[in-house]
């Protein structure tokens, strides 16, 4: 088993995702410089949070249209697991790999604080060793992460069970107060049409040892590892 | 024969889609004095290219707008070609 961690020019949260997955988790995984390309077969690959071209344009625009993208979504249409994280999430709904877009934030600043989220549906690659409801604290740290989406979409996504975390209350209850960047229906993760993409906007990865205060993200990547482990 | 064409491409959001930054630059510009009755912000590529004629560079900067220029999702685009 593999996973790839791509690097684009203004990637800051690839060693700690790289660092979560090798070291924490024990998997191998290789760092992917986006001009090299994958250069081989992944189970998985994550793509990272950060300022992937400075965020010009929209974030994750630019970077969405390299080369290496159509790698990933060769890789996704074959069944393999793609996981974006912040600015990988912001370049996967541009990549088309999710529907909708993270846009600017309702109130325009950066945000970077623990947030709680309800794991709306467990049965996914991405979300296995959760429990259905279960409230998790993860932090957030973007400028462009309120979710839109056409209100067809939405009605698709709520259908599929593909909407996968919500911002919440500590108690689950999913409010306006608790919705951090004014996404709509306080999304803040949602999977692609054949279920094998995630797209979430809060970091896994900066939540997966005790030292950083919780260990909540670890399972994401746990349940992918699982998820391929029991794929064969 | 090719001719070069300047083209404006104007981005902006879709109706009822939230601007955060206008209402912020519209809390700043009432803080200044300056109450407004609605602000709303857009984005313009000067864009100049080499074409056949004026509808293939049209068509051109059309494809720019579906391809990077703009989200689908959130905007919509004009584009007006002059010589």
């Amino acid at each position: 088993m593999r996973f790839a961690v791509v690097q684009f020019g203004g990637s800051n949260c690839d060693l700690d995702a790289a660092h979560v997955l090798s070291h924490v988790c024990g998997v191998d995984t290789d760092l992917r410089w986006y001009k090299e390309g994958l250069g081989r077969d992944y189970d998985a690959v994550v793509i990272p949070g950060g300022f992937s071209y400075g965020d010009y344009l929209r974030a994750g625009a630019i970077a969405a249209r390299t080369p290496i993208m159509e790698e990933i979504l060769r890789h996704a249409k074959g069944g393999g697991l793609v996981l974006g994280i912040c600015n990988g999430a912001q370049i996967a709904a541009e990549s088309g790999l999710v529907p909708g877009t993270f846009t600017i934030n309702a109130y325009p600043k950066f945000l970077c604080r623990p947030t709680y989220l309800r794991v709306e549906n467990n049965e996914t690659p991405f979300t296995s060793l959760y429990r259905e409801g279960e409230v998790i604290r993860l932090p957030i740290a973007h400028k462009e992460g309120r979710y839109m989406a056409d209100p067809e979409v939405l009605a698709a996504l709520n259908r599929e069970k593909r909407v996968i975390f919500r911002f919440s209350d500590p108690e689950g209850r999913i409010t306006e107060e608790v919705n951090h960047n004014g996404s709509a229906e306080n999304i803040t993760g949602v999977l692609g049409e054949e279920g094998k993409f995630l797209a979430m906007m809060p970091h896994p990865e900066r939540a997966s040892e005790e030292v950083l205060g919780s260990e909540d993200g670890k399972r994401v990547f746990l349940s992918m590892i699982r998820y391929i482990e029991e794929k064969g | 024969m090719r001719m070069n064409f300047d083209i404006e491409v104007r981005i902006t959001l879709k109706p009822g889609i939230l601007d955060p930054e206008a209402r912020a630059i519209q809390h700043a510009l009432a803080d200044l004095g300056f109450p407004t009755i609605r602000i709303s912000t857009a984005r313009i590529f000067s864009i100049s290219i080499e074409a056949e004629d004026r509808s293939r560079a049209e068509e051109k900067a059309r494809q720019m707008c579906e391809r990077l220029l703009a989200n689908p999702v959130i905007h919509r685009y004009e584009v007006e070609v002059r010589e």
